[in-house]
């Protein structure tokens, strides 16, 4: 009789929680991806895509809960249900699509090769050298369509650390988006871009799982509200000195 | 040159393999195999250097000197002691950051190699357990002997290496076979140093297929290099109980 009582009281505990997670909505970002998101000291998640993720909220009158993910276990933790949507900079790829959905973009994307001044290698010549990318990303997924899959290409699990290794001198070149880039090259001296801005006509969007559509539509218009009020432009402006979109 | 001969292997197995694997595995299958064998090599050069090395560590630890004693015990003590990810992370990110400068031209060779870095770590973690399991063995054989051997005038070295030694092997042996296969697991932890070992291409291959299948092929290579292992420990565990019949 106490077991039925107990269990009971535990499926109407389950039932309440799962009637609140539906209210608020849950959104996942990889808080190792500055200036787009990072975790600061203290453990709070900061910057652009936070900042996004949260105007979109607020145009959306949606309560929202942002965590923190691995990034390659990114799009499973959304396929099972750990939350709603990815807004974490994911590049719309076709790789992508065939497991998850995608909003309109919310900003473009270009990649960049860093190495340090005086590296003599040209992009045909990027094969020779070690090239460094984060795991799972376009940026590693083009050096891997460009020089091959048994080049001699290092994958890291966050992009800090591919540039920390390129600043130790461990690999000769890095690949990754072209605004990290710019401010990590920027805050670095002695290195420089092999290639700047290479167009693979990449749009960032935000990830949701299959068949919501409902939610695609809502973050859709989100998107083109915070746009024709200027949220976005102000905190494109606020991070980039430009609007990115 | 070397590594040119190992694409040629892991193409051959692919092509061999291709009536079963190419519906599965499809383009994935190369990669699979270099990984296997990059985890293999790394697993066989880092188990055979941490055996001899546990051998010299188990005799600095039962010298009796304090020298040598001390020595011995901090390093299994630390390297028994911390996760293996965290010692790979130190050394690798860790020590690697002093770069060149900090690190000398010489040291910096070494250091700059993530294959290097992976196979010095794997080898001392080893070598701490394997130094332990070969301590407990000697802790099961007689004094006596040892006392014997001292007293007919056979040097202390000699006297472990030839007759405390191979018992000890002998006993300890089904520790050290859980111990490699126990290995071959902590091996995938390497994939985070950017070692393109078993593990680290199956998450390359899973980052563009969200195939869950992924984890499953890399779990079977993995059982069945469990499998290899296991041949070997039970080879050598027959031998030994030969020569103890004989």
């Amino acid at each position: 009789m106490k077991i039925r009582l107990l269990a009971v009281g535990l499926l109407a505990g389950g039932l309440a929680s799962a009637a609140s997670a539906q209210d608020v909505l849950r959104i996942a970002t990889e808080g190792a991806y500055p200036p787009f998101n990072n975790v600061t000291a203290d453990g709070e998640l900061v910057g652009f895509d936070v900042e996004i993720a949260e105007a979109l909220c607020a145009a959306m009158e949606r309560n929202c809960e942002i965590v923190a993910q691995d990034w390659d276990g990114i799009i499973p933790g959304l396929v099972n249900d750990k939350y709603d949507a990815i807004i974490a900079s994911m590049s719309i790829t076709e790789e992508r699509k065939q497991a998850i959905d995608f909003s309109a973009p919310y900003y473009s994307n270009y990649l960049s090769v860093v190495a340090a001044d005086g590296t003599t290698a040209t992009l045909e010549e990027l094969a020779e050298v070690s090239i460094g990318a984060q795991r799972s990303t376009t940026g590693s997924q083009w050096a891997e369509d460009t020089y091959g899959s048994r080049a001699d290409i290092r994958l890291y699990d966050t992009n800090p650390a591919a540039f920390s290794d390129l600043s130790a001198g461990r690999v000769e070149t890095v690949v990754a988006d072209f605004l990290p880039a710019a401010e990590w090259v920027s805050a670095n001296q002695g290195f420089g871009f092999v290639a700047e801005k290479i167009d693979i006509a990449d749009q960032i969007g935000i990830g949701v799982r299959k068949g919501e559509d409902a939610l695609r539509e809502d973050l859709n218009s989100a998107i083109e509200a915070i746009r024709a009020d200027g949220t976005y432009q102000t905190i494109s402006v606020k991070y980039f000195g430009i609007d990115i979109f | 040159m070397y590594q040119d001969l190992k694409f040629w292997v892991s193409d051959t197995i692919c092509a061999g393999l291709s009536p079963l694997a190419g519906p599965l595995l499809g383009k994935a299958c190369p990669r699979f195999i270099d990984g296997f064998l990059v985890t293999t090599e790394l697993l066989a050069l880092a188990c055979g250097i941490g055996f001899f090395l546990a051998i010299a560590l188990t005799f600095a630890r039962m010298s009796g000197r304090t020298v040598l004693v001390w020595p011995a015990q901090v390093f299994v003590y630390v390297f028994r002691g911390t996760p293996l990810l965290v010692q790979l992370w130190i050394i690798y990110f860790g020590v690697g950051s002093l770069g060149e400068q900090g690190l000398g031209p010489f040291l910096w060779t070494f250091f700059k190699n993530p294959w290097l870095v992976g196979l010095l770590v794997l080898t001392l973690n080893t070598s701490a357990y394997v130094s332990e399991i070969f301590r407990g063995g000697l802790a099961n054989i007689e004094r006596g002997q040892m006392e014997a051997a001292l007293s007919i005038g056979m040097p202390w070295l000699r006297a472990m290496r030839r007759i405390m030694l191979p018992q000890a092997i002998r006993i300890a042996w089904p520790a050290y076979g859980n111990e490699l296969i126990l290995m071959m697991k902590g091996s995938a932890l390497i994939s985070t140093i950017t070692v393109m070992d078993l593990m680290g291409q199956t998450r390359t291959i899973f980052a563009r297929n969200f195939d869950l299948n992924t984890y499953l092929y890399a779990a079977i290579l993995y059982l069945v290099l469990a499998g290899c292992i296991s041949a070997f420990v039970a080879v050598f565990e027959r031998r030994f109980r030969h020569d103890t019949a004989r």
